[in-house]
């Protein structure tokens, strides 16, 4: 039996069905369709989280100039309280929220008379003692079943306190997993806060870093090699970002998006509004941030900046050269798993080829099929009840402050050289005969470890410990095992490194001890 | 470190900052994970189990399972009883689990999901069970949710009509499986036959052998849940965790429990050994002895380093009761007692604790915040803190040592196999707090005050 055989075997009918489309083996050359971003099955144990991870979590949690409120009992603001490692220093006036958790903490009575009273004194109290200039609310499962209006105490804040306040609705039930939220804060950030400060930028080519959450410190990483280059970086969504950059986004030159999944409605949008250019890149990795670096030089078009890029990129390269083949003599020929949440399952990919390792199964969490298959599908996705609940924003064009960078002629030109606004998709990039599973749940982990033997397994820290245990090296891709940043050129060794360590770690082989030595060949090889 | 936190304090009414307490969910999920070959299953949104599963793992570094009802609006609309169905099936199809202990969250509490009904309704298989209890998460605090799974097996499973046997349970309250094996060796050595319920050791505390089991070796077993109708006494550890359960079994099964604090420090322990001695007619052994004259040797060598230090404790309200009775055995002056879960018992008998010692000096406060505890902290400051992970930043801020001890504890490595109950607990908290004291003073003091002897 084949391995989809073998793992669809163990199910009964109406599982069969639910998951058999959204796992398939890579025929290179082909065109090949997932489904994603579908339900989940309830009892399949999914690493999926909700839609307020999504929102709160993801993209409004790491703004450091912001206070987040959770409306809710407390746990869903406790959990999503310092654990995720985007990184953020305080702001000019050494003010930093993010090492903090606000939470309305909900008790029964709020429930059964409505929480609004408590949301509004919440607000008050967080103003009088840290006087924010921006306060968010983020619902959560119980506020939207009992209708508290967030949105017009929202507004009555911002009449009482003078200050930003936007309310996000991102009950944890809403779409099929964080995808939705950060759909929903995307919403958000685009009708409030993009568009409110003109202010220019300082100097010529600037752009913002779109789905870059400095975890371990990435977005510092990537914007030390933009300052070398000699771009200006307006604002970063979200890492270590305010969002007083952020309301000044729409005066960039381009915007260059990292994670495609969980922002590219503010790219999509900002282009309509503003006529802000995007382009989707990859800091993950030497051969594609050197690429990435190219194209948005190409983008710019100013032959000083494109040297300058190049003398960035062999700096840069030398310097850690002597690191990277050191590495790589160690981990060539190995064979790794992904399971992320979004788009970070396709840009490792490229770092572990520069270091000789091969994909043998990538998956998304929360991926939709644009992600696997290239942006091209969009048009072709059936919308289904789940999605239409979240709201798709129609953004017109604001003829004040729309400014298109290129002619259109070069516009045109740089949509096929540099693939401006485009997004192939993860599934192009893979090897032939490599598995690509969507919503990868507990089950399928191990069955997939056990089938493939994969050297090193990529996932977060709800599966890492199954793997580890079953003697398969797991690196957590949601927060670097603590460590990072992997990004850019420095971050390659970094990665490196902690691979390295992983896999020749001398526990390994002392897994079986030496009387069972007979018993059982080849047990947790991995060094 | 908290530059945002002022020096006052404001009334505060309806914002929490950053807490000291989370919901009832993760409670029973962790109190689930202690029965053998049970599948914990949280009835709500998927991201509610996605965050209490990464909070245990992060605690224990162990994988911890669990399924979902995976809601979404439709089913808030119409009723989680077709997730509960189709879960149900799946998980018994898939991961064959023998139990599924479904616990409720705030959004199948709100929209009034039947629990009862829908389980009645269910098609179980032969030999195996479902069970439930409610954890809504806007009552309480995660050690309620704890002491509801347990209630939730023993309202299924507890056989009112089972053999008297002579075992007796012990609820071992909301600790580590590293306690556990403490409580298990202390039960051992004073000949008690026991069922621990739950027992999360050897399930939350696997060694590495190159094999996962998704269930593994370690968890009471249903028949034993069962015969917790005719065990001869509950010795139930942890008010805050284990009175609702030991409640449950008496008014169910009619077995008397003796509801103790947790065995931490000299005083706790040695309750706890007489309970055991009292019922199995066995007396103390001179191993125990030993160990308890071990513990009471170091808390005299190195009295001058706790004499009087002040002190901050926070986190649940049974480890805080125990490390508060270990503290001031120790000679610490309390300063600060905090915990998130709210209840007034709490500020009662920590204040009766006090009072004993004649250290009425101390604000106590349940339902309270780290951030206010860290106002307290700035107004009048302390030399050592004692609790959970969260208090590193508080730690770090005002530069006070930080005893890691409690849940959660999501930045240490291998804190959970070793006990915090027990004199061997006791020895190890009184090692590890005069060593964090003491590092303190070797890092900060002048050269000519560091000494090489201390």
């Amino acid at each position: 039996m084949d391995v989809k055989s073998t793992i669809l075997s163990k199910y009964n009918a109406k599982v069969f069905k639910g998951r058999q489309d959204h796992l398939l083996e890579v025929d290179a050359g082909q065109t090949q369709e997932i489904a994603a971003n579908a339900r989940a099955v309830p009892g399949l144990m999914t690493n999926r989280g909700c839609c307020y991870a999504g929102c709160k979590g993801v993209v409004l949690g790491p703004l450091k100039d912001t206070c987040v409120i959770t409306h809710g009992p407390i746990g869903c603001g406790f959990y999503s309280w310092g654990t995720r490692r985007n990184k953020a220093r305080g702001d000019g006036e050494g003010r930093n929220f993010i090492q903090y958790c606000f939470s309305t903490d909900m008790q029964e009575p709020d429930i059964v008379f409505g929480g609004d009273k408590k949301l509004r004194q919440a607000i008050k109290e967080a103003v009088t003692i840290f006087h924010p200039k921006h306060v968010m609310i983020c619902s959560t499962c119980p506020v939207g079943l009992i209708g508290d209006d967030i949105h017009a105490v929202a507004a009555e804040a911002e009449k009482d306190y003078g200050i930003t306040c936007v309310a996000f609705s991102c009950e944890g039930y809403k779409g099929v997993s964080q995808s939705a939220g950060h759909h929903i804060a995307n919403n958000g950030l685009m009708k409030r806060i993009i568009g409110a400060d003109d202010t220019p930028p300082p100097s010529k080519y600037a752009v913002n870093l779109l789905g870059e959450y400095n975890i371990g410190g990435d977005g510092w990483e990537v914007e030390r090699i933009l300052k070398r280059v000699g771009y200006h970086v307006v604002s970063v969504f979200t890492g270590d970002g305010a969002l007083a950059d952020i309301a000044r986004a729409h005066t960039a030159d381009l915007n260059l998006v990292q994670c495609h999944r969980s922002i590219n409605y503010v790219a999509e949008m900002m282009k309509t509004a503003y006529g802000t250019d995007w382009l989707k890149v990859n800091f993950i990795g030497l051969g594609s941030a050197a690429e990435s670096l190219r194209r948005i030089a190409e983008f710019f078009g100013d032959q000083d900046l494109k040297n300058r890029t190049e003398e960035v990129i062999a700096d840069e390269l030398a310097a850690i050269e002597p690191d990277i083949s050191y590495f790589k003599s160690r981990l060539e020929g190995r064979r790794a798993a992904l399971f992320v949440g979004g788009s970070r399952s396709h840009h490792y990919q490229d770092l572990l080829r520069d270091f000789g390792v091969a994909t043998v199964l990538a998956g998304y969490e929360f991926g939709h099929r644009d992600d696997y298959e290239g942006r091209q599908v969009i048009p072709r996705i059936k919308e289904d009840a789940d999605s239409k609940n979240i709201e798709t924003l129609t953004v017109a064009k604001d003829d004040k402050r729309y400014r298109a960078f290129l002619s259109p002629e070069r516009y045109e030109e740089l949509k096929s050289t540099i693939g401006l606004e485009s997004y192939a998709g993860m599934i192009r990039d893979m090897p032939d005969g490599s598995w690509v599973v969507d919503d990868l749940n507990h089950f399928e982990t191990e069955q997939f470890a056990k089938l493939l033997r994969p050297d090193i397994f990529f996932s977060g820290i709800k599966d890492k410990y199954v793997l580890q245990k079953s003697g398969v090296l797991s690196r957590q891709l949601h927060c670097y095992d603590y460590s990072g940043p992997y990004a850019g050129f420095r971050g390659a060794v970094i990665f490196g490194r902690d691979l390295t360590m992983g896999l020749y770690a001398p526990a390994w082989k002392m897994v079986t001890p030496p009387w069972k030595a007979g018993d059982r060949e080849g047990d947790a090889a991995n060094a | 470190m908290l530059e945002l936190t002022p020096n006052t304090l404001a009334e505060r009414s309806a914002l929490r900052i950053n807490p000291c307490k989370t919901c009832q969910p993760v409670g029973a999920l962790y109190a689930a994970l202690g029965v053998h070959r049970c599948l914990p299953h949280s009835h709500g949104s998927q991201g509610c189990v996605s965050y209490h599963r990464t909070f245990l793992t992060r605690h224990f570094k162990e994988p911890a399972i669990a399924s979902t009802s995976s809601f979404t609006e439709g089913a808030c609309v119409f009723g989680g009883g077709s997730n509960l169905r189709t879960a149900v099936k799946n998980i018994f199809d898939v991961y064959q689990p023998d139990i599924i202990a479904v616990h409720t969250t705030c959004l199948s509490e709100t929209i009034g999901d039947d629990l009862n009904a829908y389980i009645m309704e269910l098609t179980i298989p032969d030999d195996k069970y479902v069970v439930h209890t409610n954890t809504p998460s806007y009552v309480g605090s995660h050690v309620n949710g704890f002491g509801n799974m347990m209630a939730g097996f023993i309202r299924y499973l507890a056989d009112a009509r089972a053999a008297k046997n002579n075992r007796v349970a012990i609820f071992p309250g909301f600790v580590n499986p590293g306690d556990i094996r403490e409580i298990k060796r202390l039960a051992g050595l004073m000949s008690l036959d026991c069922i621990m319920f739950p027992d999360q050791s050897d399930v939350m505390d696997r060694p590495m052998t190159g094999d996962y089991e998704m269930f593994p070796p370690g968890g009471t077993t249903i028949a034993e849940i069962q015969m917790l109708g005719g065990v001869l006494q509950t010795l139930a550890l942890g008010e805050f965790a284990c009175a609702e359960p030991a409640l449950v079994l008496k008014s169910k099964c009619q077995v008397e429990s003796d509801l103790m604090p947790l065995p931490m420090g000299i005083a706790a322990t040695d309750r706890l050994l007489m309970a055991m001695s009292a019922l199995s007619g066995q007396a103390v052994p001179r191993e125990l002895e030993d160990e308890r004259g071990r513990l009471l040797d170091l808390m005299l060598d190195a009295n001058p380093y706790y004499h009087d230090r002040k002190t901050a404790i926070y986190g649940d309200p049974d480890t805080v009761i125990g490390l508060t009775a270990l503290a001031l055995e120790l000679g610490l002056r309390p300063r600060y007692i905090v915990t998130g879960t709210p209840g007034e018992l709490f500020t009662t008998r920590v204040k009766t604790l006090l009072a004993t010692y004649g250290r009425e000096d101390c604000r106590v406060k349940a339902g309270a915040d780290l951030f206010e505890l860290h106002q307290w902290i700035k107004n009048e400051p302390v030399d050592l803190l004692i609790g959970t992970s969260y208090g590193k930043q508080i730690a770090k801020a005002e530069d006070i040592p930080l005893v890691r001890a409690g849940f959660p504890i999501l930045d240490r490595y291998g804190h959970s196999y070793n006990p915090l109950v027990g004199y061997q607990g006791g020895l190890r908290l009184a090692e590890m707090i005069a060593s964090a004291l003491m590092d303190h003073y070797d890092r900060t003091c002048a050269d000519e005050d560091f000494d090489v002897v201390m």
